[in-house]
């Protein structure tokens, strides 16, 4: 998952202005700019990326919409939220998926005029999953065989004394390089899921001048395959990106050069906006959507789409007093997602009530029973659980905007269920993940989960899975194990997501999070761009820019 | 005068080092660890944090943390962020920007609160004097950002008079706005200082005596009373500069200025202390360097005071 760093300060300040600024109507200038797609250019927004543009090594959004721009995979999303489909790869064969045959298109190039070979995506991936090279997506290789001889865990964790042992290999054996165009990825287990999994940027190919020099140095200028490739970097200030030319696969740029233009604050951003000095921002701030500002300012240039996210609160299962099923169904019957969605965020969000994002393939919209609004029952539940003693905290990260819907869900545990709620809210992300990573939450806590790649099976696995890398609160159903194991070895994807479906009914029983809402994004354009897409995830298409 | 200046000088090496441990101890002491939050709500793996810990000595002690770091400071070595980038690289590009921000917020109020200040202080209780406090009160009264953002979009959006926010060329007719808006409230103040010191030695026994002597009014006021009243105006003015620097970060913000706001708040959240302390240590010098030309100055604006 990628987290996004905006800088959060400007929420507030954000609010303030829109009270001295409303009342007022919008000021487009009617700019005359329609220069031929061929050779035209924008600005777009963006943020700093935190680190080196390594695909394996980038999880913010910062840097990661750079990536997917400058990287072609594999595999890609269809913007319609839709089941992958190939990009690179002419085939992804498998008669029990465990061996993968992947025959790549031949002749397709880096930006530094070099071949896409097999080995460009062998070598890029043992590299990741090398542990002593502490890559940040490395654990997206974990279901190839033999990732456990080169990936070692800190035997005490990173803050004892011990280090981690040095691993027996520095390659995966299930990785084998058939000729140019061809490899074999055999995995540790079968999983159907794999393929779709091939799209997301820890997958990508690297040249040979990745391994010519160090990350850190390559990061600063890098060499991808995809339709754009990067120009020049200033920190801080701008990235500059103009179209491949011998970019040869399906989704060619229209446009020539796009520049990112690095923003600290979102307002300032949306007043470029506005007055067409900045071509497109994929998020307008807060303070633009109360009342719908954004959609007078912008007119027919304003975009509402749904995105693959959910905003969820999460129980702390390992503590005695949230270990009882019917209490945590209790809450989450007395919580009405349809007034928060449309009083906190101006119907801008959707009320969730399904436990995976109902735009991924295999995902069933209203599964989650347990996300309806019933207070009779709620309170039902909660005598039959024996009630709960003690005040409950919902605690936040105070340093982005979640004070306001999780001190409504509060309310409404209280005002429906007579509990004692109260939202607290923790300073820092940082010391708010801390604690959860410890395990140390003694009450119910904000947590969200947006999609890697779009099957249901990431929604699953990750979250309610015991040992699942996001299962922070510590949900274990041996049923659900059974079943998503079974899911995720099944034969097919069909089958898979049947088995998920039948998953997904025993954690709608079990109620170990409470989904809140399915996120929106509200993007507007300049009056400059004719034409665009967002893809799966809310980010500009960059190649479907007509101008 | 030789000897107070090296005296001065040599008082700014403890101010230093204290200064820049107090920062490192205070950012070090953030509560949270610096990989927690970093990616997002999954969590760095573990290999991953123990690579990052091992290559920036982050299981070490304070004591040896900043022994370490002043050791490569004096070397000329301010170390690299999280992200790689060598942090000498960002105080480089961050600060002629933040400077240049500053300097021209500095001119504006410098131009605008003491030819004010003369004005009214000459002539009080007109007209004049009257529309400079009712305004110099709005000013004090509204936060910078209310100014800011009311001005970014009255002028940028609404009548489209200038960008919304400043090119990365940092023009200089670009800064005039994000300038005034940075020097708003410290103009007023200058306004006002410069107003009573004028009104007080206005009636002083040598300005007085050189009326009296049938100097021109001109020479009376820009010489006599204006040097003499200038003394609390200057002290305002050069501490000004250390302060609009380090308060430049909501202005910054605001017009989309790359400066040192943006990368201390930015190093402060990610727990980074060689970035915060870096960009301070500079901000440092810039106080006590400042501080020592105004002290110069004084001497120079009143022959009373004698430096030994």
């Amino acid at each position: 998952m990628r987290v996004s760093k905006r800088a959060s300060g400007a929420l507030a300040v954000g609010a303030a202005f829109a009270l001295v600024a409303s009342g007022c109507s919008s000021g487009n200038n009617d700019g005359g700019d329609t220069g031929a797609s061929k050779d035209g250019a924008i600005v777009i927004d963006g943020t700093q990326p935190e680190n080196p543009l390594v695909p394996s090594n980038t999880t913010e959004t910062g840097g990661g919409k750079i990536i997917d721009w400058v990287w072609s995979g594999l595999v890609e999303y269809p913007n319609n939220g839709g089941a992958p489909q190939n990009l690179l790869a002419e085939s992804i064969d498998t008669s029990d998926s465990k061996v993968f045959k992947i025959k790549i298109k031949q002749n397709t190039k880096f930006h530094d005029g070099t071949t896409v070979k097999a080995e460009s995506f062998v070598k890029a991936w043992n590299w990741a999953a090398y542990g002593p090279n502490g890559a940040q997506n490395a654990s997206f290789f974990s279901d190839i065989q033999g990732f456990g001889d080169v990936y070692t865990e800190d035997p005490d964790g990173p803050d004892g004394p011990k280090k981690a042992p040095e691993p027996k290999a520095k390659e995966m054996s299930g990785l084998k390089v058939v000729d140019d165009w061809n490899f074999e990825v055999t995995l540790s287990a079968p999983t159907a899921v794999f393929p779709t999994k091939l799209g997301y940027s820890a997958f990508m190919p690297l040249p040979d001048a990745f391994f010519a020099t160090t990350p850190a140095e390559f990061g600063k200028k890098p060499i991808g395959n995809g339709p754009v490739k990067l120009v020049a970097w200033q920190d801080d200030v701008e990235i500059k990106l103009t179209r491949f030319d011998d970019y040869s696969l399906r989704d060619k740029m229209k446009i020539k050069d796009v520049t990112v233009k690095i923003y600290q604050d979102d307002t300032a951003a949306y007043n470029d906006l506005l007055a067409n000095n900045l071509d497109f921002q994929q998020q307008v701030p807060v303070s633009s959507l109360a009342g719908d500002k954004w959609k007078t300012d912008l007119g027919e240039r304003a975009i509402q789409t749904t995105v693959p996210s959910t905003g969820i609160i999460a129980f702390p299962i390992y503590d005695k007093r949230f270990t009882n099923p019917k209490l945590r169904k209790a809450i989450s019957l007395s919580i009405d997602r349809q007034a928060v969605t449309d009083k906190i965020f101006f119907g801008n969000r959707k009320p969730a009530d399904s436990w995976a994002n109902p735009l991924t393939p295999g995902a069933e919209p209203g599964n989650c029973t347990a996300c309806k609004f019933d207070v009779a029952q709620a309170k039902q539940l909660l005598q039959e659980a024996g009630g709960f003693q003690g005040k409950l905290t919902l605690s936040y990260n105070a340093d982005a905007s979640h004070k306001e819907w999780m001190e409504a869900v509060a309310q409404q545990i209280k005002t429906n269920l007579g509990i004692d709620a109260v939202a607290v809210g923790v300073p820092t992300f940082a010391v708010f993940r801390a604690n959860i990573n410890n395990y140390k939450m003694t009450g119910m806590y904000r947590a969200g989960w947006q999609q890697d790649y779009p099957d249901v099976e990431n929604w699953i696995n990750p979250l309610y899975v015991t040992g699942g890398s996001s299962n922070d609160g510590k949900y274990s159903n041996p049923q659900v194990d059974a079943l998503a194991k079974e899911a995720s070895a099944a034969p097919s994807i069909e089958e898979a997501h049947k088995k998920f479906a039948e998953a997904v009914k025993l954690i709608d029983q079990d109620v170990p999070t409470i989904p809140i809402y399915f996120s929106g994004e509200q993007s507007g354009h300049s009056e400059k761009i004719k034409k665009l897409e967002l893809t799966n995830v809310g980010e500009l298409d960059i190649t479907s820019v007509e101008l | 005068m030789g000897r107070y200046l090296l005296r001065r000088l040599l008082q700014l090496v403890p101010v230093f080092i204290g200064t820049t441990f107090l920062i490192y101890w205070l950012v070090w002491s953030v509560p949270g660890d610096p990989f927690a939050g970093k990616c997002g709500d999954r969590g760095c793996p573990p290999n991953y944090r123990a690579m990052m810990t091992e290559k920036y000595h982050l299981d070490d002690s304070i004591w040896v943390q900043y022994a370490s770091y002043m050791k490569n400071l004096f070397q000329g070595d301010f170390g690299i962020t999280f992200g790689g980038r060598e942090i000498s690289d960002i105080i480089a590009t961050s600060y002629p920007n933040t400077l240049k921000l500053a300097v021209v917020a500095l001119a504006i109020e410098a131009v605008i609160g003491l030819g004010a200040g003369i004005l009214t202080g000459l002539r009080r209780n007109g007209f004049l004097d009257n529309l400079v406090l009712v305004s110099t009160l709005f000013l004090i009264a509204l936060p910078v950002f209310v100014i800011g953002f009311v001005l970014q979009w009255v002028l940028g959006v609404k009548w489209g008079i200038i960008n919304p926010t400043v090119s990365n060329e940092m023009r200089f007719s670009e800064l005039i706005v994000p300038g005034f808006v940075l020097g708003s409230a410290s103009m007023a103040y200058i306004a006002r200082v410069a107003r009573t010191s004028i009104a007080e030695n206005r009636r002083a026994d040598y300005v007085r005596t050189a009326i009296a002597k049938g100097l021109p009014m001109r020479r009376v006021v820009g010489v006599h009373l204006l040097r003499n009243s200038l003394i609390p105006v200057v002290t305002l003015l050069g501490t000004d500069l250390g302060a609009l620097m380090g308060g430049a970060i909501v202005t910054e913000g605001i017009f989309g200025i790359n400066g040192i706001g943006r990368q201390v708040l930015r190093s402060i959240v990610t727990k980074e202390s060689a970035t915060v302390v870096g960009i301070v240590v500079v901000l440092v010098v810039v106080y006590l360097v400042m501080n020592l030309l105004v002290d110069l100055l004084y001497a120079a604006l009143d022959p009373r005071i004698r430096y030994e």
